[in-house]
This record gives structure tokens, C-alpha cells and sequence, in this order.
């Protein structure tokens, strides 16, 4: 009787949905309320200020607020020739109120950023400004200093208009734009970050190659030998990972330095003379070292776990299938563990990209990594926004590797344990 | 053509694992070219540990292993030429069912073309044309099964081994694939060692069946022998249900023995009683003893009855028979049988050549 399209109704005449509803609501909430301490803690710990970050590195407000009468006047002026009356009179303007704020300090030094030689004309019209009589601005402006007169001064001037900026992220990569807004290279002996960049990629390169080729033995070990061995062994793989980061990093300055354990064996056998020890820190060499000692446990554990599913019948059925031990090897198990592979693979890729103690600390001039070029402008420089820059240039970096992999081998194929 | 009688032939092999136990002890066994023998044994009695010492897995610590007349111990596992089935399949789950069966044709280096044709043929024998581009993953446990035995098979080998093939199915599957395989063994004529704990299975497929316990093969025989005819009480007990008393031989003459038991003296067929005063245990199936006799028997004692479990086309009735109150009887199920109720005295009759007399327990 009832049509196919009728809602279908409980015995007590609610609509099933409805009553469906109900009856999963308060699991709903629960579900909810239990997750929630996490999500409001990354929202404030990670989202928040990721957001900011990214905020911070493209924020170039600050001149456009100190600076707000020059701008909106400068938007006529096509930029060719010296600015008009009006420029000079509302930059005049703009600058007794930063003057009364004590604040014409920081545009001396965010213009000097932009150009080299503001800030001594800045100072100089501070001083000058007190005497100004009412009326033609220009004239008196530009009498302060030649440079007041030089049009490439008011270009300066003028490309910090905008509220955002892309410049810090041209810097990271050793690139500008000049005075006609074009994008080109720094001086090649002026270039730091590209080197870094390249550094990094490759330091973080072989470091997961190191990784995959010691730690895929001892994963295929821990996962096939008797529990009583394997145990011991898991333990002596987990035991570094328990220590201090800072007290293994330490501890490998202690081996590698030229006065250290490594070096004083290599006399002792006579691998080196006494007086042409080698030296393994403070360069790229210790930085590979310590790394793929610390980053080993994040290779070894995502092989172990696909390893350990792997049942040792197929080895035995490639085998009695007639292929060698090698053949059985490389077409059968070696495929099998692709999935913890790329696991381990990503993971320590991703870490060892981003290291920072230990290359700070055994790394010297020439293995220190990006992070530390962040860091050193962090604390040193205070240029915070261009420390974000690199920051989200570094996190967008891992992404473009993430989706790579997920193209290549496919996310779904990633076994973490 | 004479069939070579010692096709495989393990000659006094030992193996023991920790050097303080034997697995296996002594084993002097025969199998002919295109035989099916079963390895039956509970677990722990040595079965597998032989057929992994015939697979190469595993080396025999003492003795030696002959296939072929060759002696095969010093011989890596690849180069045996033995075909294999795993207990749990062991199909590489990242190749199709066509590059599994591919695998042993492409490590011989046989053309394309070639491989082809053996492919499909053993993938018909088995009945699964057409799912040659399936993964392992899609296919359902019995299928997988089968794909195993093709893949056992594609490279004619001379000997296949199988390790318990049947125990992850269920029961249904596992009875049509043991047809299956014994009709494959029949058409090809390939010889076959089984591995099993399961004795229908056993009794079910194969020429001739190694018992094993305890390191030692205890009878090898053909099924009807080793049920009819068990030689000590392990086999008894282990193939089949069987009815035992504990007793003493009191007297030995004409291929018959008295056993006295506690309450009475029964006949019984002497197998491995040599003499009077010897302890043993006398076995008896449970279809062979009847429910009042109507022929002349030369056992006939009463009992009561305990239990009686209905099972459809026959019924299990225990009954407390001369001191032992797990004396079990199968009676068909036919209207005559109908007076069978709980707590009725009834008579029981056997033939004394159809109790053997055996080892005590």
C-alpha cells in the first residue's frame, strides 16, 4: 500500500532517521568531548601559529602605517621623475608626527632595508625638519641632501607602499627585485641560502640513505630472529632513542673530535699518523655521522613492522620454486617490504631536512642545514619575518616531497606500525 | 616399466634441533614413484620436520636422504626441483596468479610462449581459468588453495610436498579439495608426500600413510590396513575411534587369547602378546561390536546404557561395559533400533579376531 518513496517509520511512528539521530547524538558528543582537549591544543599550539608565521613573513604594514599621507599621494606619480609638491608635503607631514612619536628611527632602518643611505639623510632631515618654514616643501626637502634630490630615493620610497610583501621569500632564495621590478639573482659570491637549500637536501639525502642501508639488515634480523635475541636486539636499537638527543650529540663530539676515541684508534692501528689525525667534526662528515646514528631508530622501526608480517614461508615457497636465494630475495621479500621502505624513508627524509641541534653542534661552518640559518635569524638578526619565510619555505618543502611520494608510491602504502 | 620403488628413500635419518632432543628418530622410509603417501602424526611427532628435511629447509642431522638414488642433503633447496604447497598458501601477494605461476617458469629461463601454454594448463587442471590477472588478495581462501597447487605443479616437478594445504579451509571445502587433489595426483601421476594431523584426510587420499609419534614412524600401510589391522595401540587410538580394556593375558592358543579384566574374561585377537602374563590393551572398533547379537559370537557380555547422542544417520550410545564406562557403539539408524533408551541393560557382542590384542598403553 505505502509507496516506495515514504519515510520509513520506527514502531513508535518517528521517522528512522530521525530517531537514528537521536539515539547517536549523545555517542556523537562523547566522541566529540573526547577529542577535544587535542583539537583545541593544536589549534593554539600548531595551527595558530603556522598562521601567523605565514602572516609574519609576508607583513610589510609597518611602513605603510608610518608613512600613510606619502603613499596615498604618491598613488598619481608615475615614478619617472621627481615626485610632485604634494609628495613632499605630506611626506614632510608624515614625518613631524613619527618625529613626535619618537618612531623615525625604525623607518630609517626598514628604508635602509630597501635601499643602503637612508639612514644618514633620515637623520640628517630630522634635524633640518625643525627649521622648516610653511610652504614649498620639495625645495626645502631636497636641500637637506642630494640624495632627497635623487629620484631613485622616492622609488625606494614608493615600492614599500603595498601592506604585503613576497620579498623575503625572493631572499631566501637569493633573489631580489631592483629598482624596475624585475626578479634577479644576488652577486654570486653574495649567494648563502641556495648553498644551505642544497646542503640540506643533500645532507638530508644521504642521511636516509645511510639510514635504509644499515638499518634494513638489522630490521630483517630483529624480525626473524628467535624473540629471546631479538628482544636484546630491539632493545639496543630503542636504548639511544631513550638517551638525550643533546647527550648523544655530545657523546659523538667526544668520538669524532681530533683528540677523540675514533681518531685515537685509527693511530693506535695505524690507519693515520699522530700528526695528521683526521678530522670528522665541525664539517660535513660529523653531521652525517651523528644524524644517521640518531635518525636510525625512525628507519628501523617502520621496516622492522612490515618485516614482521612478512611470513617466512614465502621465502621458502620462492625458494622451492627454484629461484636462488637472491632471486627469492629480490622478487619476493625485497617487494614486500616497500611499504615500510618508503615509510622509513619519508620520515627520516622529512627529520633530517629539518635538523637542527645536532648540525648546530657537530655540523661547524660547513654542515650546518637550513634550520640553523633560521635560528641564527631567530636570535641573532631579529628578522623574524624572514626567518618565517624560510620557515614555511622549509614546511612547504616537506609537502611538495609528501606529495611526490603519495604520487609515486601512494600514501596508502605507508605502514608506520 | 618398473616403478622405482625407492623414488625417495630416507635412510636412518635423525635430526634434532638443540642437540637434546631427537624430532625425528631412525627413519628408514620408502616412497614409490607416483605414490601419495600421508604423513599423519599429531603435532610435535616429527611429520613436518621430514618433509622440511625433504624440502631442504632443514638438514638431517644424522643419515642421509635419497631422491632419485641421488643423495640430496648437500643440495640447496632451488636446485632439488621439488614442488612445494605451504600451509598457508604462501602466494606472493604482490603478484598476480598468472606472475605466481610464472615465477618457477621464469627462474628456468622457459620462453614466453612455452610458459603460456604450462600456465594455462595448470591453471585448468585446477579449474580457475580466467583468473589468471586476480591478486592473491582477491581471491577466496579455497581458490588461493588451489592456485598453490598449480603453482606446486606448473614446472613438472617429479615430487610435490604438501604441508597441511587443507587446514585453513572449512570443512565443506576442505572434503572437495581433497578430491580434487587426489584426482590431480591420479591424472598426472606425480608423486605426492602429504602432511597432515587430520586422519579422514589421510584415510581419504592416500596410497599409503606413515603414522608418526614421537619421532617414529609407527605403521605404514595402505587406509584399510591401518584401520583395520592397527599394530600397536597408538595407531589404534589415533585413527579412528576405538574402544580399549585393560587386562592380563591368562591363556594363548589356536590365534586366540583370554585377557582377564577385572569382572570377567574376554577373547581377543593376539597381535603383539607373545605369552601369558603379559599386560595389554585389547582395542575394538565400535562398529564391529553389535547390539543382541543374533549371530554366533564368541564375546558376549552386558552392559548398561549411559548416554545416547543422536547424529542423524546413526546413533552414539555409550555404555558401561565390563568396567569401562566409555565403551561407545554406533548403530545405524534403521526402526529395529528403536528400544535403545537410557539406563537399559542390553547385550553386546563381538568377534574375538575383531579385538586385537595389543601393546599395553
Amino acid at each position: 500500500m505505502s509507496s516506495e518513496t515514504k519515510q520509513i517509520l520506527t514502531t513508535d511512528g518517528i521517522p528512522l532517521e530521525v530517531s537514528l539521530k537521536k539515539a547517536e547524538k549523545k555517542n556523537k558528543i562523547k566522541a566529540f568531548l573526547l577529542v577535544a582537549p587535542l583539537l583545541l591544543f593544536i589549534i593554539i599550539t600548531y595551527v595558530f601559529p603556522i598562521g601567523d608565521m605565514l602572516m609574519r613573513s609576508v607583513d610589510d604594514k609597518m611602513v605603510t602605517e608610518m608613512l600613510p599621507k606619502t603613499f596615498k599621494s604618491m598613488e598619481k606619480w608615475d615614478g619617472q621623475d621627481l615626485p610632485p609638491e604634494e609628495v613632499f608635503e605630506a611626506f614632510y607631514f608624515d614625518f613631524q608626527k613619527l618625529i613626535e612619536e619618537e618612531r623615525e628611527g625604525k623607518l630609517s632602518t626598514q628604508l635602509n632595508y630597501t635601499k643602503n643611505g637612508f639612514k644618514s639623510i633620515i637623520k640628517k632631515l630630522r634635524r633640518k625638519s625643525k627649521s622648516f618654514e610653511e610652504g614649498n616643501y620639495k625645495e626645502q626637502i631636497m636641500s637637506v641632501h642630494r640624495r632627497w634630490a635623487d629620484v631613485e630615493y622616492w622609488r625606494a620610497i614608493k615600492r614599500r607602499a603595498p601592506a604585503y610583501t613576497y620579498q623575503k621569500y625572493l631572499k631566501g632564495i637569493d633573489m631580489y627585485e631592483n629598482e624596475k621590478g624585475e626578479i634577479i639573482n644576488v652577486p654570486e659570491d653574495r649567494r648563502v641560502h641556495r648553498i644551505l637549500w642544497m646542503r640540506t637536501l643533500e645532507i638530508a639525502f644521504f642521511v636516509t640513505v645511510f639510514c635504509f642501508l644499515m638499518a634494513y639488515p638489522i630490521a630483517h634480523l630483529l624480525a626473524t630472529l628467535p624473540m629471546k635475541y631479538s628482544n636484546l636486539l630491539m632493545i639496543c636499537v630503542l636504548l639511544p632513542f631513550w638517551t638525550s638527543l643533546l647527550v648523544r650529540t655530545a657523546s659523538w663530539m667526544i668520538l669524532l673530535q681530533q683528540q677523540g676515541i675514533v681518531n685515537d684508534f685509527f693511530v693506535m692501528i695505524g690507519l693515520v699518523s699522530d700528526d695528521n689525525r683526521l678530522e670528522m667534526m665541525f664539517n660535513k662528515t660529523g653531521s652525517y655521522v651523528a644524524m644517521t646514528q640518531i635518525l636510525l631508530p625512525f628507519m628501523v622501526l617502520p621496516l622492522y613492522s612490515v618485516m614482521k608480517t612478512i611470513s617466512p614461508s614465502l621465502m621458502r615457497a620462492g625458494k622451492s620454486l627454484g629461484g636462488t636465494p637472491f632471486v627469492a630475495f629480490w622478487k619476493v621479500y625485497f617487494p614486500l617490504t616497500i611499504p615500510g621502505i618508503g615509510a622509513g624513508c619519508l620520515l627520516v627524509f622529512i627529520l633530517a631536512i629539518g635538523y637542527y641541534i645536532t648540525p648546530a653542534l657537530v655540523g661547524g661552518a660547513s654542515g650546518t642545514l637550513i634550520s640553523n640559518q633560521i635560528a641564527f635569524h631567530m636570535k641573532s638578526t631579529l628578522d623574524w619575518s624572514f626567518a618565517s619565510a624560510m620557515g614555511l619555505m622549509l614546511l612547504s618543502g616537506v609537502l611538495v616531497i609528501y606529495w611526490l611520494y603519495n604520487k609515486l608510491v601512494g600514501i596508502d602504502n605507508i605502514k608506520l606500525g | 616399466m618398473s616403478v622405482n620403488k625407492e623414488f625417495v628413500k630416507f635412510d636412518k635419518v635423525d635430526k634434532s634441533y638443540d642437540g637434546k632432543v631427537l624430532v625425528v628418530k631412525d627413519l628408514q622410509l620408502d616412497i614409490a614413484e607416483g605414490e601419495f603417501i600421508t604423513m599423519l602424526g599429531p603435532s610435535g611427532s616429527g611429520k613436518t620436520t621430514c618433509l622440511m628435511m625433504l624440502a631442504g629447509f632443514e638438514t638431517p642431522t644424522n643419515g642421509e636422504i635419497y631422491l632419485d638414488g641421488n643423495a640430496i642433503s648437500s643440495i640447496p633447496p632451488h636446485k632439488r626441483g621439488i614442488g612445494m604447497v605451504f600451509q598457508n598458501y604462501a602466494l606472493f601477494p604482490h603478484m598476480t596468479v598468472y606472475e605466481n605461476l610464472a615465477f618457477p617458469l621464469r627462474v628456468r629461463k622457459i620462453p614466453k610462449d612455452e610458459a603460456d601454454k604450462k600456465i594455462d594448463k595448470a591453471l585448468s587442471m585446477v579449474s580457475l581459468q580466467g583468473f589468471a590477472q586476480r591478486m592473491p588478495g582477491q581471491l577466496s581462501g579455497g581458490q588461493q588453495q588451489r592456485v598453490a597447487v598449480a603453482r606446486s605443479l606448473v614446472f613438472d616437478p617429479q615430487l610435490v610436498l604438501m604441508d597441511e594445504p587443507l587446514g585453513a579451509l572449512d570443512k565443506n571445502l576442505r572434503e572437495s579439495m581433497q578430491y580434487e587433489i587426489k584426482h590431480i595426483h591420479e591424472s598426472i601421476g606425480v608423486t605426492v608426500v602429504y602432511v597432515t594431523h587430520d586422519q579422514s584426510e589421510a584415510l581419504t587420499m592416500s596410497n599409503r600413510i606413515a603414522v608418526f609419534n614421537d619421532g617414529k614412524v609407527q605403521q605404514l600401510s595402505s587406509p584399510d590396513e591401518l584401520y583395520e589391522k592397527p599394530v600397536n595401540s597408538f595407531v589404534a587410538e589415533f585413527i579412528g575411534e576405538n574402544n580399549t580394556f585393560a587386562g592380563e593375558v591368562s591363556d594363548i592358543s589356536d590365534g586366540k587369547c583370554k585377557v582377564k579384566l577385572a569382572s570377567a574374561d574376554i577373547l581377543a585377537n593376539p597381535i603383539s602378546v607373545k605369552g601369558k602374563g603379559e599386560r595389554t590393551t585389547v582395542s575394538l572398533r565400535p562398529e564391529r561390536a553389535l547390539i543382541n547379537p543374533s549371530d554366533k559370537m564368541d564375546n558376549i557380555h552386558k552392559g548398561k546404557i549411559e548416554e545416547v547422542i543422536y547424529h542423524g544417520d546413526h546413533t552414539r550410545v555409550r555404555i558401561n561395559l565390563l568396567g569401562n564406562s566409555e565403551f561407545i557403539l554406533k548403530v545405524p539408524n534403521s526402526s529395529s533400533n528403536l528400544d535403545i533408551k537410557l539406563g537399559n541393560e542390553i547385550k553386546i557382542g563381538w568377534n574375538s579376531e575383531d579385538a586385537r590384542a595389543l601393546d599395553p598403553k
